[in-house]
């Protein structure tokens, strides 16, 4: 291969998987004398598709990616990539550029040489390759500091070089451990838009790991949840968020109510806040979850007759949060509940510490859950 | 008010004269004031006996030219750059020898490297002259690695790898070595190994990756070992006196000789000048290219 190529969509097994896929079988890194950083992944990532990483600190993302980009051996499993296996291809060699979680900005050069950086070892010339990188400045509103040293900049604006540096190359496969962690509110709204568009443009393979939740359902075609190095779930954001498989991804994922349960028969079961009538088949689940906005929440003179799973409560806390208010409600069988109302009628519908309320919870909406 | 600002302006040069008074005094004691006399010897005439006696004159000046009584002669000029160039291979011998010795020590577990370091670093503590008279012993003609040499052809039988400018070569590049290898192992250290994943990803490898990515972080250590081998070797005695022989002949043992056997001290005086001229001129210039490079924070000068 020359110097600086870059694999062919087709490797040489001649496998006609899409260009920038990437298959992980039984992906396992084991640091030495510890326990495993990743533990058995296997995970198969269409090409062009946006996917995201979430997990806390710690579970093995930023591993799990270097693995993809080739400064990490698995200790077991195989990667493919377009359809290539990935073991004796040397990073240099992958169509796969990362965005760095520290940015990794080389500090002797500029702003300009940073991003263009991939492309010279590449070999594009000079004219081309300044299109290029300026086209990608535009892009992220890098220009007014091209010329600075990597040195010179905020937070936010080395995570905006990080990525041009990455994007401008146009590779397959486009690793971003936490990109857009150091941006303001706007600038980040700004470019996960951006970002959203390059990556369906240029059908470039997404891996994104954020810790931010609204981020990764706002941008990604699917999730995958993370935890002690395996993943706990995988799926469209819809269906992880909706129906998390256990535990750990209900309480990861959002707000949510988790009890344990006590299987009564004909679709009720017993709850440490009373008895619940549940519209999924119970079966062997012994643990029933539902989100704070899918709870109904009543003034106790209107409270609903005659339905399933209404009970009656004080309002012990609100925590008005803008859009909406998030109540922690004190239920009359013992325990508490967490509640989340949107205030689009605000004086009507909303309550105040020490109100009493009734709360009520839809049996199709109560999720069963793992451990 | 300007009272208030006059006070603190006065203590703050009181700190700065108490915090760089002890070094301010050993360069004036130590360096300063000997450079002046040596100045002072300089532009004075030479006695029978080798010492500095009135008028003053220019005569050691047109000396270190190269004008004598049998009239002009070039090899002042021979020593000179034979010393450069010396210095120069030497310097550029630790550099080829103290890269991959440090990336060795550097890429080895975090418990090992003092050790290794350690290694490299204490055949400097012996006495430059003992380390010196080891090399007379492996290089003289009559030892193990001339008589390969003299088989192979690469010298005239009888003669020895020693004495001569190769043999001077080895000395300097060997003694300076640790010189080399601390600041850069300094440098190596604190290298940032993400930058290089950083240029792996970005399609660089080999000798590319490594002028892209490794070199310029272990810049400001070299620089430092350039100027920390580079001057000493430029003015080594030791090593071409007892390596050296006549047609090996360093500015360093010029000078001693003028304090010594001539004796001529102020032609003696008259060359250490220009060897300090010489000497600045190399700081400058390297401090120059620091700061262009390095960005200010690195070489210790
Ligand atoms: N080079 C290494 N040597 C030993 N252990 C390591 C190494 N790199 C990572 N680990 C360990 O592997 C585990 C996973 O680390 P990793 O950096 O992948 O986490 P992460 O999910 O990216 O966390 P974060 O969200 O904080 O970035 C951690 O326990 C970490 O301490
Ligand atoms: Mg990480």
């Amino acid at each position: 291969m020359m110097p600086g190529a870059v694999m062919m969509p087709a490797g040489p097994e001649k496998v006609t998987a899409a260009r920038g896929a990437i298959s992980l079988s039984h992906i396992t890194r084991i640091f030495a004398g510890s326990i495993p950083a990743v533990d058995h992944i296997d995970l198969e990532i269409q090409a062009g598709e946006f996917f995201t990483l979430l997990g806390p600190s710690g579970c093995g993302k930023t591993t799990l990616l270097r693995m993809i980009a080739g400064f990490e051996t698995p200790d077991e499993g195989r990667i493919v990539i377009s359809g290539r296996e990935m073991q004796d291809v040397p990073a240099h060699q992958r169509a796969v550029n990362t965005v760095f979680q520290s940015y990794a900005l080389f500090p002797h050069l500029n702003v300009e040489q940073n991003i263009g950086f991939g492309l010279r070892m590449r070999g594009v010339r000079k004219p081309e390759r300044k299109k290029r990188v300026d086209a990608m400045m535009e892009l992220l509103q890098i220009g007014p500091f091209a010329a600075r040293n990597a040195g010179q900049l905020s937070g936010g604006q080395r995570q905006r070089v990080a990525l041009a540096r990455a994007l401008v190359n146009e590779p397959e496969v486009v690793l971003l451990d936490e990109p857009l962690s150091a941006l303001d509110a706007k600038l980040r709204a700004e470019l996960q838009i951006e970002l959203l568009r390059m990556q369906k443009r240029l059908g470039m393979t997404f891996i994104f790991v954020t810790h931010d939740q609204h981020e990764a359902l706002v941008m990604s075609d699917r999730i995958g949840v993370m935890s002690n190095g395996r993943l706990q779930q995988v799926g469209p954001v819809l269906d992880v968020y909706e129906k998390p498989r256990n535990v750990f991804v209900a309480e990861f994922l959002g707000l949510s109510n988790i009890w344990a349960i006590e299987p009564l028969g004909g679709g009720m079961a017993a709850a440490p806040i009373g008895v619940l009538k549940i519209a999924a088949v119970i079966g062997v689940a012994r643990m029933a979850m539902i989100r704070p906005e899918k709870i109904w929440i009543y003034n106790d003179t209107h409270a609903p007759q005659g339905r399933e799973n209404v009970f009656p409560g004080t309002v012990r806390e609100a925590i008005y949060m803008g859009a909406s208010t998030q109540y922690r409600i004190e239920l009359g069988g013992g325990g508490f509940i967490l509640a989340l109302d949107t205030n689009n009628q605000a004086a009507e519908r909303s309550w105040r510490p020490g109100e009493a309320v009734a709360v009520e919870l839809k049996p199709e909406n109560i999720m069963l859950v793992e451990a | 008010m300007g009272t208030a600002a006059q006070g603190e302006a006065r203590s703050r040069a009181w700190r700065l004269w108490i915090t760089s008074g002890p070094g301010l005094f050993w360069i004036v004691l130590f360096l300063l004031i000997p450079s002046g006399v040596m100045l002072g010897i300089a532009f004075f005439t030479n006695s029978d006996f080798g010492s500095p006696v009135l008028p003053l004159s220019l005569d050691s000046f047109s000396q270190v030219a190269g004008y004598g009584i049998l009239g002009w002669s070039g090899a002042n000029f021979t020593v000179l750059l034979r010393s450069l160039l010396q210095a120069g291979v030497a310097t550029s011998v630790t550099i080829l020898l103290a890269y991959p010795l440090v990336f060795f020590i550097v890429t080895r577990p975090a418990s090992l490297r003092p050790v290794l370091l350690l290694f490299a670093i204490v055949p400097s503590w012996t006495n430059q002259v003992v380390r010196t008279y080891a090399w007379m012993e492996l290089l003289n003609p009559f030892a193990p690695v001339s008589h390969v040499a003299q088989v192979l052809g690469i010298i005239p039988p009888h003669l020895g790898l020693m004495p001569g400018n190769f043999a001077v070569l080895v000395g300097l590049s060997y003694n300076y070595l640790p010189y080399m290898v601390v600041p850069l192992y300094a440098a190596a250290e604190k290298l940032d190994w993400t930058l290089v994943e950083a240029g792996r990803d970005l399609y660089a490898s080999g000798a590319r990756l490594f002028f892209n990515t490794v070199f310029p972080q272990t810049l400001p250590g070299l620089l430092s070992g350039i100027i920390l081998v580079g001057i000493p070797a430029f003015g080594d005695y030791v090593v071409p006196q007892l390596l050296g022989g006549d047609k090996a002949m360093m500015l360093g043992s010029l000078i001693a000789d003028q304090f010594t056997f001539s004796p001529d001290w102020p032609y003696g005086a008259a060359l250490t000048l220009i060897m300090l001229v010489f000497t600045c001129i190399g700081l400058i210039v390297f401090r120059r290219l620091t700061q262009r490079l390095g960005g200010g924070e690195g070489a210790m000068l």
